[in-house]
């Protein structure tokens, strides 16, 4: 059951989401994106995607709308930081019912 | 072929027999003739290496370390205050499993300055999670860097050949090179679990939880406890490997025998001496002195001081009456820290037998001073006698 096996003997983390964890659960802000003012959204192409390309945990995807994998997601606030049209707000947990926790 | 060269100029050949990729060092006092000489075969096209000159011993080994993380065989070497400003990097190369090779010329620690030999500074990396690993001779300095990069390879543990500053660095000795067809045998290409590669890139060693974790694949991964328990598991293991790699050598080579120790005169002695380096060769002419007036002496040099060999040294002093450690650095506030760890492996493996020896700590030649062979003589002569003193006694002290 522990770890005896496995197949490094070092700290060796590839890329992905969840490498470090369900990071999700440190979040205090959710990032919540507004879809009138997204570009890929509002041009239907692909375009943009500043949110994907400096998401430093990779949870945001390239599609139309960007997906925001809130499993993962710390809640860092880059892509609200950066999006050009501030599509993207960070809002306070608290505001989110516990149903709502993890649902986009 | 059997040259006359100094100790540098025999970790250099050793280095240069092992084709490493990647040297880094910054010059420091006695270690600079080392790489001054590693720096001529590079530049002569003698030896196909990068050799990447640096602004510090920090970045040195940063430089190895990401180097032996692309799958390089690399080298640094450095002295005194330059390995205790790499020290940092000193725990991570260990940490991060490199297979790096560092030839230790030791000199003694400031403050205050002091360009002189003793064992203070490697002494003071013991617990680095570095195999170390100290010299006698010429031919044991170039011999131990063949073995200590198949080594450092077999088991991912970095290695520091320790050897005395100007004693054996600066000290020109008759050795042999050995071929380069039997290092190429001996020693086969570095072939790394991982090498930094864009095409499957990864983060090393970043920050690891206390706990366990679910790696991107779904496998269980280690936390920062098992990854360190792992170092020390291995670094014991790694005794095994040595012999392995000792015999392997002695097939190859047809020199070597014994990994961890190198005994002089033991089998019927009452007392042993016990030392670290070219003191031991020095222990052996008093030896010879003690012989001579019917007093039963003999000298165990440790080659290998981490891991420390403890199985090994208890049965190599079992039923003496005594241990007399001769130490060129201390563990400030306690004793000799050879005296320390002889002292645990004895009670480890023989309290209880009625086979305990007991062990007497002298410290000498700190900062150089001289070790007169007089000196060795007369204290190795008093302390088959009488126990000298509980603490350590400084040979040579004129306070």
């Amino acid at each position: 059951m522990g770890t005896r096996n496995y197949r490094r003997k070092t700290s060796h983390s590839e890329h992905g989401p969840g490498d470090g964890g369900r990071t999700g659960s440190w979040r205090v802000e959710r990032p919540v994106l507004n879809k009138s003012l997204c570009i890929p959204c509002k041009r239907n192409t692909e375009a943009c995607f500043i949110c994907w390309l400096l998401c430093p945990d990779v949870v945001i995807s390239r599609t139309i709308p960007p997906q925001i994998d809130l499993e993962y997601c710390k809640g860092c606030g880059i892509c609200a930081e950066e999006c050009p049209t501030k599509a993207i707000t960070m809002v306070d947990e608290a505001k989110f019912s516990e149903d709502d926790k993890d649902k986009e | 072929m059997h040259i006359i060269e100094n100790g540098n100029v025999a970790a250099a050949l050793g280095v240069k027999l092992c084709h490493a990729n990647v040297i880094a060092a910054y010059p420091i006092t006695p270690q600079t003739p080392l790489t001054e000489k590693l720096s001529e075969y590079v530049e002569a096209g003698e030896m196909k290496a990068e050799y990447i000159p640096v602004e510090s011993e920090h970045s040195a080994l940063a430089v190895c370390i990401a180097a032996s993380s692309a799958g390089a065989r690399s080298f640094t070497a450095t002295s005194a205050n330059g390995l205790l400003y790499m020290h940092e990097q000193v725990q991570w190369a260990a940490g991060a499993r490199l297979p790096l090779v560092m030839c230790v010329v030791n000199r003694a620690v400031g403050a205050p300055w002091n360009v002189w030999n003793d064992q203070q500074d490697s002494i003071s990396q013991r617990d680095t999670g570095w195999i170390q690993m100290y010299c006698s001779d010429h031919q044991q300095i170039i011999d131990s860097v063949i073995k200590a990069y198949w080594l450092a390879e077999k088991v991912s543990i970095p290695i520091m050949v320790c050897y005395d500053g100007y004693i054996l660095s600066h000290t020109y000795m008759p050795f042999d090179v050995p071929d380069q067809e039997k290092v190429d045998k001996f020693l086969p290409p570095f072939r790394p679990d991982y090498a930094l590669n864009p095409e499957d890139p990864a983060n090393l060693n970043t920050v690891t939880l206390p706990d366990v974790r679910m790696d991107v694949k779904g496998e269980l991964a280690h936390g920062y406890m098992e990854i360190r328990y792992l170092l020390h598991e291995e670094m014991r293991t790694s005794l095994t490997a040595a012999a392995e790699g000792e015999k392997r050598f002695a097939d190859i080579f047809g020199r070597g025998g014994d990994p961890y120790l190198e005994p002089y005169l033991c089998d019927d002695a009452q007392y042993v001496a016990v030392g670290l380096g070219s003191l031991t060769y020095q222990l052996r002419v008093a030896v010879d002195i003690l012989r001579k007036e019917g007093i039963k002496v003999g000298v165990v040099g440790v080659r290998f001081y981490r891991p420390f060999p403890d199985e090994a040294i208890a049965n190599a002093l079992k039923g003496k009456k005594g241990v007399i450690v001769y130490e060129k650095a201390l563990s400030y506030g306690y004793e000799g820290a050879l005296a320390s760890d002889l002292k645990s492996a004895l009670y480890e493996h023989l309290s209880g037998t009625g086979k305990l020896p007991v062990v007497q700590n002298f410290i000498a030649g700190i900062g150089g001073r001289d070790i007169r062979t007089d000196d060795l003589t007369q204290t190795l002569r008093a302390a088959t006698k009488s126990r000298v003193s509980i603490q350590p006694v400084w040979i040579g002290l004129k306070l």
